[in-house]
């Protein structure tokens, strides 16, 4: 007798070629959410955008939240289960940013393509998909374009709906716009920081070692780079953006630098982070700079294990679909629901053509792909095969 | 019907059609059939996105278009291949009324499309649009529909310049600033409340278009303008703000030959009107500068305004539109 998952799986070759047809709506809802500028801390033109997609699609409790979540509900046939499906609002971008997306025969590009507005088109498109697909699920669908995630948003949006909802929430399900084949299963620790060293006024620019602050924050730096890093457990620490100075001729007189702690363990994340406080404050006080060191966001580690059988599902999916699965950890949603104790997913959804550039360039072709995996997957938690025993 | 009151009454900014279940309704009641072209030349990077956004939006989601075809002057870039390929009907302008003698140009695209498209309403949209959203068709379909006076709508564009205190100049580029609107304001004073009289986005009744005569070249939307308000007045126009327009810039140089060919058009008008009498033959030579270093060189660039008849005068189409 087969089993639950065989028949998802032996499903998934013409759904696939039936998610073709579906095209036109994925990347028109991939356009013009996209182009809708979502800084973090300002979604809510974005997030209406999504709303009403939901209130077109005929959601139940299509609404918005006091932190700018956006949401609605596919009711399930049963709904003696909620799946929660999120994908971040929030881009990096503020509007002086050239938000124009293209679509070429192969691709599409513009700013936050990928990061996220892949994922959010997915889920704008979902009921619709689901409908063509005449695919009903038992359980109900709670699809959620989650606000403040990013930076110092520090993922208050999903955090403040976990901690708030009524709804018991099964499974969670975080969508990315990248990579295909990626299952993001845990969460490293991470503390995520600024620091800010200035000059004060009055400063004595006679004094020996008055260099500015660039020179300050070198020596800052150079003294991070001496402390040891255990392999184990894996840690790193990540120098993620430097800005200061104005021009030839002119002493900096600020200078501020992002970066991030990244650990397997939450004591050594910690331990790090007191050390590089220290160092701060010790070369403000040799070089008579101000500094500020201020933490933008937190992560704690976790996660569920590799077998578990989401994750072992996951991959059977994605193995008769001859997608090669990558094991990356995960900072972003999946974070809010480690901490919550439900278990969840990261996947992505297409290719990624150009990496670390703003405007970003995705693939179209293998959006049918990580569509049939998504839909796929949520068949098998639908169904209960990626339940626990 | 004075400037300030007409523009009061006809002028509209396209968030006013949102609703667009209600505005299908109104299509569907007046059992209407619309068309929508976008002519192109080398349009292969932007041509995809219009495509995919009104098949979605507009024919998919909402059906307000009947169909959606690209009208080509013969580009030597994938222009047609990745208009196909995202579902468009593609047509070379060329094939269109083969019998006839070949012209190239955007007029003579717009002209073949009466006779190819089947709407009663047929809405223009250029292809070279990088922020190309659905309210580009349903902002200029919707004064068509909602009143039947309106026969043809005009798009117009919020181009924001450094203002303070809220008051900013809000207007054409150009050509527009620099000819058409001083033309207008001194020959046709009440033409001069469209407020981007060129700009390549309009929607007409086919009962207006089929009896209009079309330049093939710079001068179309000119010689539109001129013709529907001396033969309807300003009653038969609307106009609708779309907010932002992104789209490549034109060099300086290019502006010139365009305003060559306008010029032509409108002169050749007051003379058809009985306006202006007395004007010699037009040369049709442009002589242009560029300097190399030191050296200016003269280049001379023959522009021809060559127009088309109205399409109602054509035994071609007379049989097709009167075989249905």
């Amino acid at each position: 007798m087969k089993d639950k998952i065989s028949d998802i799986l032996e499903s998934i070759p013409k759904m696939e070629e039936n998610l073709r047809e579906i095209r036109d709506v994925l990347l028109t809802n991939l356009v013009m959410l996209g182009e809708i500028p979502s800084l973090t801390f300002s979604e809510q033109a974005r997030m209406n955008f999504l709303v009403n997609r939901f209130n077109q699609s005929n959601l139940l409790n299509c609404s918005t939240d006091e932190v700018g979540n956006g949401l609605g509900i596919l009711p399930g046939k049963i709904g003696d289960r909620n799946i929660l499906l999120v994908a971040h609002l929030d881009t990096e971008y503020d509007e002086k940013m050239d938000h124009t997306i293209a679509i070429l025969p192969n691709s599409v590009s513009g700013a936050g393509v990928a990061d996220n507005a892949l994922g959010l088109a997915v889920l704008a498109s979902l009921p619709y998909i689901l409908e063509k697909l005449e695919i009903e699920l038992n359980s109900s669908l709670i699809l959620m374009g989650s606000a403040r995630s990013l930076g110092a948003g520090n993922l208050e949006g999903i955090r403040f709906f976990l901690e708030n909802t009524n709804l018991n929430i099964s499974t969670g399900l975080s969508v990315e716009g990248v990579r295909l084949g990626r299952i993001s299963r845990s969460s490293v620790g991470m503390a995520k920081c600024e620091v800010h060293y200035w000059v004060p006024e009055g400063y004595d620019w006679t004094q020996f070692g008055a260099f500015g602050s660039i020179v300050t924050l070198n020596e800052f730096i150079n003294r991070i780079l001496e402390i040891p890093i255990p392999t184990r457990p894996a840690t790193s620490i990540v120098f993620s953006s430097i800005e200061s100075g104005r021009g030839f001729s002119k002493v900096s007189t600020e200078a501020e630098l992002k970066f991030e702690i990244q650990s397997e363990s939450e004591e050594m994340v910690e331990q790090l982070l007191n050390k590089i406080n220290n160092i701060a404050v010790e070369i403000a006080a040799k070089t008579s700079s101000k500094v500020m060191v201020k933490e933008l966001a937190r992560r704690k580690p976790g996660g569920i294990d590799f077998s578990h059988p989401l994750v072992l599902n996951t991959m059977k999916i994605m193995e008769t679909m001859k997608i090669k699965p990558r094991f990356t950890p995960s900072m972003s949603e999946l974070s809010a629901f480690i901490d919550a104790g439900i278990p969840a997913l990261t996947v992505g959804i297409s290719n990624l053509e150009t990496a670390n550039k703003v405007v970003e360039t995705v693939e179209i072709e293998p959006m049918y792909k990580g569509l049939a995996q998504l839909i796929s997957l949520l068949l098998a938690i639908d169904r209960g095969v990626c339940d626990e025993n | 019907m004075k400037i300030d009151e007409w523009i009061q009454k006809n002028t509209f900014h396209h968030s006013a059609f949102e609703d667009l279940d209600k505005l299908v309704k109104e299509k569907e009641k007046q059992n209407l059939k619309i068309s929508l072209c976008i002519p192109t030349l080398n349009e292969e990077k932007t041509i995809g996105k219009e495509i995919v956004l009104f098949n979605s939006e507009l024919v998919t989601r909402y059906p307000l278009l009947d169909e959606i075809a690209v009208i080509d002057s013969g580009s030597t870039d994938n222009t047609l291949e990745v208009a196909q390929s995202f579902g468009a009907d593609t047509y070379l302008a060329s094939d269109i009324l083969s019998d006839l003698d070949n012209k190239k140009g955007k007029g003579e695209n717009l002209w073949k499309a009466i006779y190819q498209l089947e709407g009663d309403i047929i809405v223009y949209i250029d292809a070279d649009i990088k922020n190309i959203h659905p309210r580009f068709v349903y902002g200029l379909l919707a004064p068509l529909i909602y009143n039947k006076k309106t026969k043809y709508v005009k798009a117009f564009y919020d181009r924001p310049l450094a203002f303070s205190e809220g008051i900013r100049p809000s207007g054409g580029g150009r050509v527009t600033e620099i000819l058409i609107r001083p033309l207008f304001s001194l020959f046709f004073p009440e033409l001069s409340a469209i407020i981007q009289p060129l700009s390549g986005e309009y929607a007409v009744s086919r009962e207006v278009l089929e009896k209009l005569s079309f330049p093939i070249g710079y001068g179309v939307e000119t010689a539109h303008l001129l013709d529907i308000y001396r033969e309807y007045g300003m009653d038969a126009f609307a106009q609708t703000d779309l907010d932002q327009r992104v789209h490549r810039n034109q060099e300086t140089i290019s502006l010139g030959k365009m305003s060559f060919g306008i010029l032509q058009t409108f002169l050749n008008r007051m003379k058809s009107y009985g306006m202006m009498t007395d004007i010699p033959e037009l040369s049709t030579m442009l002589r242009q500068f560029q300097a190399h270093d030191d050296v200016f060189e003269s280049i001379e660039q023959e522009i021809i305004e060559e127009e088309r008849p109205p399409m109602i005068t054509i035994p071609e189409y007379l049989e097709k539109r009167g075989n249905k």
